[in-house]
């Protein structure tokens, strides 16, 4: 069975259409979040960083200004994952309100873990995406 | 009800023998309470003949300085500052007997940072005081200069979801069950395909510490196992609630010493731990950079029953304080005690940062939370996925949304009953943030994600008629249109 990567709020439901990802966009919009577009080529779980395609849009009213950005995003990257999240400034919460990723590779490889021994049967983990074995630029189809 | 002030004062004040509480300066119906007063709310129900301000007053004075006698030492004292004062008695809306007594607290009568202290004071002798047939602290406003003496919550809602990389949609999450039982090896089983079928969150039971059939380190060893393997299945961050209860302080710090040795994020207590124990975690919590969930395993023993006992909100805002990160606060909709408006109002006493006086959900005080963090509620009980439009409607995104049942119980199997519930709550989130009503149209959108899914379609499937329509015992006095008497 195929690997694909969960993280983000929608990733168990079939990819979103172009269509689904602009009302989700508009509904942060709406709402006063600043929505940001980010690319990897690294999706380990922990690997909070993930590269930001230009600023955070403060100042973006409509969703076509979002998508014309992911298009020209996916044009360059469009061979990586690609999430969209929505930054939210009020008192109390100056995080994140959402999170979903828009753009997948063709194929995911997955993770794999590495186990070590210790004594007292304690046991050291470490996961490691297999993409990520290979230098950036060359883990997903061609550069 | 003579509601004059009838305080004696001068010489006559300090007379031996013993003096009514009302004339002691435990009733003073021209005070005003002061910003930094500890305020609390109690319904009485006196015994037959006891006149209702006098035992009010009798609830201020033992709970503070008051003994059943006059004593001469008060006069060494600033006594009046000490003593509690009752200021407000109104008669409970359709409850003949019961009175709402307002009573004020200086706060120089309390510890700093100690919920031991504070409950010693307001809960200690003061509920078996025999001129009272029944009592019950409904509810309590905590004042800023003592809030700011707590730590609070050492990860808080928005640093969770930060660690975790969760956003936009409540967690998910399943107790292991049979709860008592299962091997180390057999339970970790469940945790694995619990985690990896989509789950964000598996969790220990309050009951399952260390007993013959699996001790403590065996559990954490292989649900640990479980975690990594499904956090490398699936690419996304996933724990356990791994329940360090214990007999000792000791035993606690070496359990959860031992999960953040193997690499958890979260660690669990039980509420019956007491105060003092769960602030010493929640310190541990704070140093170690854990999530700190907090079963609330005994509170129904003296939540539950309207007359006599400690309200829910008044232990969800003295948990706030403690500083836990999780806990469990009612799902309305599942097995276990809830009224909806009631539940609404614990909820917000988890996650906001102001509590506007709201006699609808029971909040009879404004509360100021100056920045402590929030509490993630936790909905467990008797849920499943066919209620997902119903659970997000009511209790909104920041929770835990626990199914075991509703996950471990699936025909075709845990990851099966995980993958169910994920993609139920994705496509919910989806459809509410298109704008979609999901309360009219929730059925329809289940249905119409359980076209590409077969484990979502079983579960509505097999629970389709699943309900607990029961009254509830702990119930809002106010509705919406009335005010209170007087």
């Amino acid at each position: 069975m195929p690997m694909r990567l969960t993280q983000g709020t929608f990733s168990f439901l079939p990819d979103l259409t172009d269509e689904q990802i602009t009302a989700q966009v508009q509904y942060c919009l709406d709402r006063g979040w600043a929505v940001n577009i980010e690319f990897t080529d690294d999706p380990h779980p922990r690997n909070t960083y993930w590269e930001m395609w230009g600023h955070p849009m403060f100042d973006v009213a409509d969703a076509g200004g979002v998508m014309m950005e992911l298009a020209e995003c996916r044009k360059v990257y469009g061979d990586r994952y690609i999430r969209l999240s929505a930054f939210d400034s009020s008192p109390g919460w100056e995080s994140l309100r959402l999170s979903f990723i828009v753009n997948r590779p063709a194929e995911e490889p997955g993770f794999r873990l590495e186990r070590q021994e210790l004594a007292g049967r304690m046991m050291r983990y470490t996961t490691h995406p297999y993409a990520a074995g290979k230098p950036a630029g060359e883990r997903y189809g061609n550069d | 009800m003579d509601t004059g002030a009838e305080t004696v004062t001068g010489k006559d004040r300090y007379k031996a023998g013993v003096m009514e509480y009302r004339k002691m300066g435990y009733w003073v119906p021209d005070y005003e309470p002061k910003d930094t007063d500890m305020l609390a709310l109690f319904r009485v129900t006196p015994q037959d003949g006891v006149d209702p301000i006098e035992a009010a007053a009798a609830v201020a004075g033992e709970s503070s300085t008051a003994t059943w006698t006059v004593v001469w030492t008060d006069r060494l004292t600033a006594a009046e500052k000490y003593r509690a004062k009752c200021y407000r008695v109104d008669p409970v809306p359709n409850a003949p007997g019961q009175y709402f007594a307002y009573i004020a607290y200086d706060l120089d009568l309390f510890e700093p940072g100690s919920i031991a202290n504070l409950t010693a004071s307001i809960i200690g002798n003061v509920f078996g005081f025999k001129p009272l047939k029944a009592l019950r602290l409904e509810d309590m406003r905590i004042p800023v200069g003592y809030v700011k003496t707590f730590d609070g919550p050492p990860t808080g809602i928005v640093v969770e979801r930060e660690r975790l990389d969760k956003f936009g949609r409540p967690l998910l999450g399943a107790t292991v069950k049979p709860k008592l039982g299962l091997s180390g090896r057999n339970y970790g089983r469940v945790v694995y395909e619990a985690l990896k079928g989509g789950l964000d969150f598996t969790k220990d039971d309050e009951n399952i510490n260390s007993q013959p059939f699996m001790h403590w380190r065996d559990r954490f060893l292989y649900c640990m196992e479980a975690v990594n393997r499904a956090q490398a299945a699936t690419g996304e961050i996933k724990g356990t609630y791994l329940n360090v209860t214990a007999a000792t302080m000791e035993d606690m710090y070496e359990r959860a010493e031992f999960a953040k040795e193997l690499g958890s994020t979260i660690v669990m207590i039980d509420l019956v731990i007491g105060y003092t124990a769960i602030q010493s975690m929640s310190k541990w919590a704070r140093k170690n950079d854990m999530i700190l969930h907090l079963h609330r395993a005994g509170h129904s023993t003296y939540t539950r029953q309207k007359t006599h006992g400690v309200s829910f909100r008044v232990i969800a805002k003295w948990m706030r304080l403690a500083g836990v990160d999780h806990i469990h606060a009612g799902t309305i909709v599942g097995k276990l005690e809830g009224d909806p408006s009631a539940t609404k109002g614990y909820y917000d006493i988890c996650r906001e940062p102001y509590n506007r006086q709201n006699l609808e959900r029971g909040l009879f005080f404004h509360q100021d939370w100056v920045s402590t963090r929030a509490v993630m509620p936790v909905a467990s009980g008797g849920i499943h996925a066919g209620q997902m439009h119903q659970l997000i409607h009511l209790l909104g995104e920041d929770t835990v949304l626990q199914f075991g049942g509703g996950t471990i119980g699936h025909p075709m199997g845990i990851a099966a009953g995980a993958q169910a519930n994920r993609i139920a709550l994705e496509a919910m989130i989806l459809a509410r943030n298109e704008g979609k009503d999901i309360m009219e149209e929730g059925p329809e959108i289940l249905r119409a994600a359980a076209r590409h899914s077969t484990p979502l379609k079983q579960a509505l499937e097999v629970w389709k008629d699943v309900t607990f329509n029961y009254a509830s015992t702990d119930t809002p006095d106010f509705v919406p249109t009335a005010t209170p008497s007087f």
